[in-house]
């Protein structure tokens, strides 16, 4: 990481002594585009609400370009926020929604309409500016709003998942207008959300956050390949998760034993394992084979076909080993077009022992 | 016909003897204002404005009418001022006893009038301010307060509570915010209350009466006209309070309804 533009430092929350946010720790860098991810009630709408100075930290320090930050009023502090409801002025037009926080610092009215125009151009939408906000569509407001906080120029913007609201299309199609603009203007990015792939495609780092607590923090490559709790494994989804014992060791090759067969996997050098140790092994559902005929090889599992899920040209088919244990693989269209397959119909599933994740449990 | 239309019928029915039986006194009243007779009978007489150059030429009319639209002015500003800061207060913070609070500040208009009248006297003399316009005034704001912060409440609830923070977000100070964000969205509710509470306190008479002391208002020297005898001015001054007090009304519900319905579009 470059320059350190926020830290948070031992940051606690709590509502009424209900605590939302549990002794965070982490840095933002600048020019970062960084996302806070985590389910419903996880506290990364709070740990936001606080870098805009909307809640005030029960404990801890947040700095800013090394000031400290925690008891400076929210209009004192340069940080625009995207609201999830948006938040646009209904009274006020297009232009004069963009022009609100220029004109709170006192800009003459000549510099205001002359950047407001500026920045609905920048966003494709100079054409609305003196447009009711009322008569927009969820896409043009998003863009209106985004405008508004970016007029500001300021070093950092938040994002309360923006784009929740939205049509699917229309969130790929924000999304590149998004990193786009975090590349042109070089400005930090903190973006909230619950999406994974809104998460992934954007973001140059992802904080996981569950319960009021940091899971983990990393690229959204390390994230999704290595997790390093159950959790995260579990939260970013299509990961086969199995428990186990190791019981064997060989060279660099370790056994384990789970109900649904015995496995192995290849060793990493910095996560020493011994013989006994309780684990989760995790195999990435788009790093699954399959097949209708038994493969040659060590890892397999014959199971039955349950169901099937289309996203494009992507497939993620669900089945279960006989033992009941359930497994998740993704393959294309394309591919799964050479097989004949049925609901209830057995197949084989192999996996390299090289592409396995492993987590000791505590 | 139909359960449905049978019951229409009667509530169609129902509705436009309602609408009679308030309207017709005052269409008589209208009506007579105009007449040349003395006594409101039947045959009437010939058109006359006779009671209206009346009415127009009494100094005493005119006073009660200047006195009338000053109290009702300064009684609208104070209680809709008064109004948005409790609606404001109860929108915005949260206290203990809050529930105590606003049962307080609805309390004035769940009083019989007599009694509230009977008690601003008493203690409007006490402190030596009985007798004068400001009396009024000042039972009048008491008394039309809690409608006007009931309307602007009502709009304050419809705010999307993330605007006052996006306003500080955007670099606006909480004053600046009020001016900027609070007072525009709810200028509707603002510009009805005003109306209202004008209505209630030109049309007001109890409290009036009670605490007016020489400086008659419109309603009081209705009465003593009519007290005095029977009088067809009375007819012509209640053709303008009526109109007054209608025209004010309506505005307020224009204002209502537009923002009503634009609430319901979000």
């Amino acid at each position: 990481m470059s320059y350190k533009l926020v830290t948070f430092k031992n940051v606690c929350k709590n509502f009424e002594k209900i605590p939302a946010v549990k002794d965070i720790n982490f840095d933002i860098g600048k020019g970062e585009f960084l996302a806070i991810m985590g389910p419903s009630g996880c506290g990364k709408t709070t740990t936001l609400r606080m870098l805009a100075g909307l809640e005030i930290p029960s404990s801890g320090e947040i700095r800013f370009n090394n000031r400290l930050m925690n008891n400076v009023k929210p209009h004192e502090r340069d940080t625009p926020l995207v609201w999830q409801s948006l938040a646009l002025f209904p009274f006020l037009n297009v232009q004069e929604n963009v022009e609100f926080g220029l004109k709170m610092r006192g800009l003459s009215p000549k510099i205001r309409n002359k950047k407001s125009l500026e920045w609905l151009e920048k966003l494709e939408v100079k054409e609305l500016a003196k447009r009711d906000i009322s008569t927009l569509s969820g896409g043009q407001k998003q863009r209106v709003a985004l405008a508004r906080s970016l007029v500001m120029e300021p070093e950092i913007l938040l994002l309360d998942e923006p784009l929740s609201a939205l049509d699917a299309h229309l969130v790929i199609r924000m999304q590149a207008v998004l990193t786009q603009l975090q590349k042109e203007l070089d400005i930090t990015f903190v973006y909230v959300t619950h999406s994974q792939s809104e998460a992934f495609a954007m973001a140059d780092r992802v904080i996981i956050m569950n319960v009021g607590e940091v899971s983990q923090i990393g690229t959204p490559k390390d994230i999704y390949r290595s997790p390093t709790n159950r959790f995260v494994a579990e939260f970013v989804g299509r990961n086969n998760i199995l428990s186990g014992k190791v019981y064997d060791i060989k060279s660099n090759i370790a056994y384990i034993k789970t109900n649904a067969g015995c496995f192995n996997f290849q060793l990493d050098k910095n996560k020493p394992i011994q013989k006994g140790d309780k684990i989760n092994y995790i195999i990435s559902a788009d790093l699954m084979n399959f097949s209708s005929v038994k493969p040659q090889k060590s890892n397999i599992i014959n199971c039955r076909l349950i169901s099937e899920e289309y996203v494009g040209s992507i497939v993620t088919l669900f089945l279960e080993s006989t033992d009941g244990t359930e497994f998740k693989i993704q393959i294309t269209e394309r591919e799964l077009s050479k097989f004949n397959i049925q609901n209830g119909n057995k197949y084989w599933l192999s996996w390299s022992e090289k592409n396995v994740h492993v987590l000791i449990e505590e | 016909m139909t359960k449905e239309k049978y019951l229409n019928f009667i509530l169609i029915t129902y509705l436009i003897f309602i609408f009679v039986f308030i309207f017709t006194p005052i269409a008589f009243s209208v009506i007579f204002s105009f007449n040349s007779q003395r006594f409101p009978t039947i045959p009437l007489g010939n058109f006359s404005l006779e009671w209206y150059i009346k009415i127009f030429n009494d100094p005493g009319v005119w006073q009660a009418a200047i006195n009338s639209v000053i109290v009702s002015l300064v009684t609208c500003i104070l209680a809709t001022f008064l109004g948005f800061c409790t609606a404001y207060s109860d929108y915005r913070y949260r206290f203990k006893f809050k529930g105590l609070y606003l049962a307080l500040v609805l309390l004035p208009p769940t009083i019989p009038l007599i009694i509230l009248a009977l008690a601003m006297l008493a203690w409007l003399s006490k402190i030596g301010m009985s007798g004068q316009l400001w009396s009024i005034i000042c039972a009048h704001s008491v008394l039309t307060a809690p409608f006007a912060m009931a309307i602007i409440r009502l709009r304050l609830n419809q705010i999307d509570p993330d605007l006052e923070s996006a306003a500080w977000n955007l670099g606006g100070s909480e004053w600046a915010t009020m001016r900027y964000v609070i007072l525009p969205y709810c200028k509707p509710a603002i510009i009805s209350s005003l109306c209202l509470t004008a209505a209630v306190s030109f049309d007001e008479f109890a409290i009036s009466w009670f605490v007016s002391g020489l400086n008659k208002t419109v309603p009081v020297i209705i009465l003593e006209i009519v007290q005095g005898n029977i009088d067809p001015q009375v007819n012509a001054i209640g053709t303008f309070v009526f109109f007054t007090s209608m025209t004010l009304v309506i505005t307020a519900q224009i204002f209502f309804l537009t923002w009503q319905m634009k609430g319901k579009n979000k």
